[in-house]
């Protein structure tokens, strides 16, 4: 999978927050490409833009400058709906903290994405969430509200939500900033198979210079830049 | 919700039973006026004269004016000319007048309708308000009358009594040979009815009649049909809805007056279903985001929130529904004497299915305001600035 064309391409990313005096240049002029199959990290102390960054590549806000292609779309310039589109189609987000809905089930959880992207029927959308659920350890808590579930387990629901629609990009906001030594390796090793046995495209926004060190690539942001 | 759903349901069940009670008087009112009464009158001829004025030497017509001569000359005519509209059904000739009855008990001032029976009772339910006596007590008569409760109670009258009418130094002896009560108060305390020929010589009227009172097929068109029978007739014509007009506008009114005092209460729910939707919109913001991460468009939550508004308005319009029918279904049944404009001994209540349908409307129109805006709050959420704070 290495070498087939970037499944996400942004170029020369500019994003300023803030307003009047407070307005600060969070990203100068980043570019990157991700590739299939591979898990990229993105590393640096807090403040240097990893998240804003995340966010920009996952169509959640709207950078000042610069362009965003993924699966050769061109994002930068969509429309609202069309980005919802492909945020539903093409990405997938996991977060520091799960958010997952807590009046649903895990097994509901996961089917929350399939609903709106329509593709399967209903027995089809079910029988892929509990495998999903079964892939991530979590097939025997399908029922459980998502607050009769661990710190772990919730991760790992968000986990299997995020991959409900099969996307060929899967971001991760700090998905282990929120659990123990225990449950952040098994999430990191969960995310990792996903990128190399299943062909999805990692990209892993981390402080935690180890679980950086350990994925395909690593991007070392400061100040709003990469540097090397 | 709770208190919302609470609110959305008395407010739809006591608009309905409001609705209810006052259109049931007003109803009440109308179906009496309608069968003592009549649809219309065709009353005094209209006589065009030209109003000249003088300026100088010269003389400006200012064109038409209207002189009105009392009653209908020629009765037979008028009668004949009237039944050629389609929608008329009867008429009868009415002579009235201002009488005194004495009853050796009191004196009372009364007014006198003479009329042919049958032809009456062909515009009227006076055979189905007689009280006591029979009809054909009267008929048989020429001596008879018939007198309203109310007078009858005021002039300790009853049937077999004798009783002298009187007016202008004329007088005469007459029997009662019934006594009826069409439920409206004033009707029933003043009217005395005799066959015509006999008001005829009380009031000293040989020839025409006061009006001509006819029923119509439709009721409802009296209004639009009393113009063309005027331009026709070459007399006034007085439609029920103007006749009665005082009236039907004080019920209009109260109809007006509760349907508002009910819908505050409709409108406090949807304040708090407004505020309720409010408050989940920014307790829910994270969901939100989330949903909307996963691809589900501004639209997707917009209508989240107006499926929540819309449970909220089914269920209380259903359970409101219920309690109006059941409300009604109650006060109709409560004893309550009334002797005032109209006669009752009970609640009247008028079944519509457009109570219903106002009422639903009303609750529609508050509740789809209350959950359009937070709907359109929650829906333009921005998911990137929402999970950003979130994770900070």
């Amino acid at each position: 999978m290495p070498g087939d064309a970037p499944i996400l391409r942004a170029e020369n990313l500019h994003r300023h927050l803030g307003q009047g005096d407070a307005r600060a240049h969070i990203l100068r002029g980043l570019s990157l490409e991700l590739n299939p199959g591979r898990l990229y990290a993105v590393s640096g102390p807090s403040g240097c833009g990893k998240s804003t960054l995340l966010y920009l590549l996952g169509l959640l806000d709207r950078q000042d400058n610069g362009d965003i292609w993924i699966a050769s779309e061109r994002m930068s310039a969509a429309s609202d709906a069309e980005r919802t589109s492909a945020r539903n189609r093409l990405l997938g987000f996991v977060f520091q903290f799960h958010f997952l809905l807590p009046e649903f089930t895990a097994l509901e959880n996961v089917l929350l994405p399939m609903r709106k992207h329509g593709r399967l029927g209903p027995a089809p959308m079910r029988a892929r969430a509990q495998q999903l659920l079964d892939e991530v350890g979590l097939g025997g808590k399908a029922q459980r509200l998502a607050t009769q579930l661990s710190g772990g387990e919730q991760q790992r629901v968000a986990i299997a939500r995020a991959l409900a629609n099969d996307p060929a990009l899967l971001l991760a906001d700090e998905p282990t900033g929120n659990l123990d030594q225990q449950n952040s390796n098994h999430v990191f090793e969960l995310l990792a198979e996903l990128a190399h046995q299943k062909g999805h495209t990692v990209l892993l926004v981390t402080h935690n210079p180890e679980l950086a060190n350990r994925a395909d690539s690593t991007l070392r942001m400061s100040d709003g830049k990469f540097v090397n | 919700m709770l208190m919302s759903l609470s609110g959305i349901v008395f407010g739809v069940g006591l608009f309905i039973i409001t609705q209810a009670q006052t259109s049931g008087f007003e109803h009440f009112f109308t179906r009496t006026a309608l069968a003592t009464d009549g649809s219309l009158h065709v009353e005094d001829r209209i006589q065009d004269t030209v109003a000249p004025m003088s300026i100088g030497n010269a003389t400006v017509s200012l064109g038409k004016e209207r002189k009105y001569i009392p009653g209908v000359q020629f009765p037979g005519q008028i009668s004949d000319a009237l039944h050629q509209f389609e929608n008329v059904a009867g008429v009868a000739a009415v002579l009235r007048g201002s009488i005194e009855v004495d009853s050796n008990f009191r004196l009372q001032p009364a007014q006198i309708f003479g009329i042919n029976l049958d032809e009456f009772l062909a515009v009227s339910d006076l055979g189905r308000q007689i009280l006591k006596g029979k009809l054909d007590d009267f008929r048989d008569n020429p001596k008879g009358v018939i007198i309203g409760s109310r007078l009858a109670d005021r002039a300790n009258l009853a049937v077999g009594d004798p009783v002298v009418l009187s007016q202008a130094g004329r007088s005469d002896r007459y029997l009662v040979e019934a006594i009826f009560e069409t439920g409206v108060e004033q009707v029933d305390r003043e009217r005395v009815i005799v066959h015509l020929p006999e008001a005829r010589a009380i009031l000293g009227q040989p020839f025409g009649v006061t009006y001509l009172q006819a029923n119509l097929h439709d009721n409802d068109r009296a209004e639009a049909d009393a113009p063309q029978m005027q331009d026709v007739l070459g007399h006034s014509v007085e439609p029920w809805q103007e006749r009665e007009k005082i009236w039907l506008d004080v019920f209009r009114a109260l109809r007006a007056s509760s349907a508002l005092t009910v819908s505050t209460i409709i409108l406090i729910s949807g304040l708090g279903m407004f505020n309720t939707l409010a408050m989940i919109v920014l307790e829910k913001t994270k969901e939100i985001a989330i949903l909307r991460s996963m691809g589900y468009t501004r639209r997707d939550i917009t209508q989240v929130f107006l499926l929540q508004g819309a449970l909220v308005l089914a269920v209380g319009c259903v359970l409101g529904c219920a309690l109006g029918a059941g409300g009604t279904w109650l006060v109709e049944n409560i004893p309550l004497r009334i002797r005032g404009i109209f006669t009752t001994d009970h609640f009247v209540v008028y079944w519509s299915p457009w109570h219903y349908v106002w009422a639903v409307a009303a609750a529609t129109v508050v509740v789809l305001i209350a959950s359009w805006i937070p709907a359109r709050r929650a829906a333009r959420l921005e998911p990137g600035e929402i999970i950003r704070g979130a994770s900070a």
